[in-house]
């Protein structure tokens, strides 16, 4: 009887399998394949081919070898802008991180007040970049702005008419609106520590301090990477915002690689060099996202270990 | 004791004042951005930019009603739910269909990968061709240019939250509708769409706050003001009446009401629509 049970029910499943439940869950499957391929994986595979073309994007489309792949390499302005997304990502994982981290912890206190602050906290995350952009360059403006008016001399520059000054602006402002985002994860992950582990080191002495770097901050190995990985993977991205609010400038001070793109492709009317740079985007998206998941699974092992 | 009182004193103002700066950081802002937006233009540039309006006035909000704003807020609401709706109905549909049949179909397995990889491409990097597909379709300048590129980058994500999800209803409810005789399309409707009611709210608000936001789209995609779409038409009202600080804020407030209108009404949904449930 046990013995004939397993390959009965084996059988059936298999069968059913390869009939009707296979079939019509995978007609199930089809329309997201189908739209998700179509306006997702061609274009995907069509930016590597018009990387090899050339292309105003409004005539016939040439066939140009490496042209644009030479043009792209050879032109000072691609490390440049590959190092300003890099500034761009660093500096605002380096203020974003440790900002969020603490006010996750914050608000993860169960404090009536907190849960009223932690409303206000999210409203940045509702406004478009465009809204947040425009918002930032009327505040910013040295004749009107906040600064001219409070007759604040600190804050009377020309924030985005001078390179470290715009540069830095724009990581302010990617962080204004993002620091929200990363504070909820930590807060969410904060109130998934269990309680015992604080009691008993309170139980050993542990102050405050030590509790937050032995037991918060170990705990949060995962949400931290997480965290990082959207943060690192997502600067990439950046457009609208700096789009908005820099253009790129002053000169080229904060021209990131999907602002380059952009520029060489819509502004410059040169697809394939601008294919170039996304193909560049995408093998840096890659290469972050891998390099971080590394982190992360030798953590995941150091886990094991640990546990075994 | 006293060392230990002193750390924690410590940590706490430590913790709090990062929250309570950040705090004032966050909301000066967007207490900015309601105030000018009630000050005539006269009143903005005589007045300190932090002091509540002496005289408020909608004058702002009229002009910028007056321009044509009906429309692209219009514009938006449709590229909004025309990307949205179909995006979670086709994603729902194949993260049940990844959760019950990877089993038995490498098929399937091969999608669940592919939106996986899905993940890793950003928008902007594909926009040149997309631009292109576009333009062959003859789409260009229409709504539907931003709602196709839109549904497809939604999937990817929208697929991984369902399918947890659906991952977590216990199989054996599954078996038991099989061995009624329900369908697989009758199971999806009667069993998983109840239970995962909650996360097609989640991915469903955090598709739509990102298509409502989407700037790079319309950007490219279209050219006429009779398509703009809401960000599209800021930045557009901002070249146009850059000197006129508070009717452009004025339209940023009336681009946002919406969306806090829902985080008034939902905002534990919202949240975890933000987040993707990531926190709670």
């Amino acid at each position: 009887m046990s013995g004939l049970a397993p390959p009965a029910v084996r059988v059936r499943a298999a069968t059913g399998s390869a009939g009707g439940r296979s079939g019509s869950l995978g007609w199930m499957a089809l329309p997201a394949l189908a739209i998700f391929v179509a306006f997702g994986l061609v274009p995907l595979v069509g930016v590597l081919a018009l990387s090899f073309t050339r292309w105003d994007g409004i005539g016939a489309i040439h066939p140009a070898g490496l042209d644009s792949w030479r043009t792209v390499l050879t032109d000072p302005g691609l490390p440049h802008a590959l190092w300003v997304t890099f500034l761009v990502m660093a500096l605002s994982w380096a203020f974003q991180t440790p900002m969020s981290l603490l006010i996750g912890v914050f608000l993860a206190g169960r404090q009536r007040y907190r849960e009223f602050l932690a409303v206000l906290y999210v409203i940045p995350l509702l406004l478009s970049s465009a809204a947040i952009a425009i918002t930032y360059k009327a505040l910013l403006d040295p004749n009107f702005g906040l600064g001219a008016g409070l007759g604040l001399p600190f804050l009377v520059q020309d924030w985005l008419g001078r390179s470290g000054l715009a540069l830095g602006v724009v990581v302010f402002v990617v962080s204004w609106q993002f620091i929200p985002f990363h504070a909820l994860i930590y807060q969410g992950a904060v109130r998934q520590i269990p309680v015992t582990l604080y009691e008993a080191a309170q139980i050993d002495g542990a102050g405050r301090i030590r509790q937050f770097l032995s037991i918060t901050l170990p705990q949060l190995k995962y949400t931290i990477i997480t965290s990082s990985t959207l943060m690192v993977v997502g600067s990439l991205t950046f457009f609208d915002l700096i789009f908005v609010l820099t253009e790129g400038g002053p000169g080229d001070a904060t021209r990131v690689l999907a602002l380059d793109m952009y520029k060489r492709g819509f502004q410059a009317n040169l697809m394939g060099p601008a294919s170039a740079i996304a193909v560049i985007l995408v093998l840096a998206g890659l290469a972050l996202a891998l390099l971080l998941q590394r982190l992360g699974g030798r953590d995941a092992s150091a886990s094991q270990l640990e546990g075994a | 004791m006293s060392t230990r009182a002193a750390a924690g004193w410590r940590f706490n103002v430590l913790g709090g004042a990062a929250g309570w700066l950040w705090l004032v950081i966050g909301v000066v802002p967007i207490y900015w951005i309601v105030i000018t937006s009630l000050k005539s233009r006269s009143t903005y540039y005589a007045q300190n930019p932090l002091a509540p309006p002496t005289d408020p006035t909608l004058e702002n909000y009229r002009s910028v009603i007056e321009s044509d704003f009906a429309r692209y807020f219009l514009n938006s609401v449709v590229v909004t739910a025309g990307a949205v709706v179909p995006a979670v109905a086709v994603s729902f549909m194949a993260a049940y269909a990844v959760v019950r049949g990877s089993a038995g179909s490498r098929f399937l397995r091969s999608v669940n990968v592919l939106f996986l990889m899905g993940l890793a491409i950003p928008l902007q990097a594909t926009i040149i061709p997309v631009y292109l597909i576009i333009i062959r379709l003859h789409l260009y300048d229409t709504l539907l240019a931003i709602i196709l590129p839109s549904i497809a980058f939604a999937v990817p994500l929208s697929v991984l939250v369902l399918a947890n999800f659906i991952r977590d209803v216990p199989r054996e409810l599954f078996e038991s509708m099989r061995m009624d005789g329900a369908t697989e399309w009758g199971t999806l409707w009667h069993l998983a769409f109840p239970l995962t009611r909650p996360a097609l709210v989640t991915v469903s608000i955090y598709n739509g706050l990102t298509i409502w936001n989407g700037f790079l789209l319309p950007l490219i995609l279209t050219q006429s003001p009779e398509q703009r779409t809401m960000p599209l038409a800021l930045w557009t009202f901002q070249g146009e009446y850059g000197v006129n600080v508070p009717a452009v804020l004025a339209s940023v407030v009336l681009a946002t009401l919406p969306i806090l209108a829902l985080y008034a009404l939902g905002r534990r949904q919202l949240l975890s629509g933000l987040t993707l449930g990531l926190g709670k």
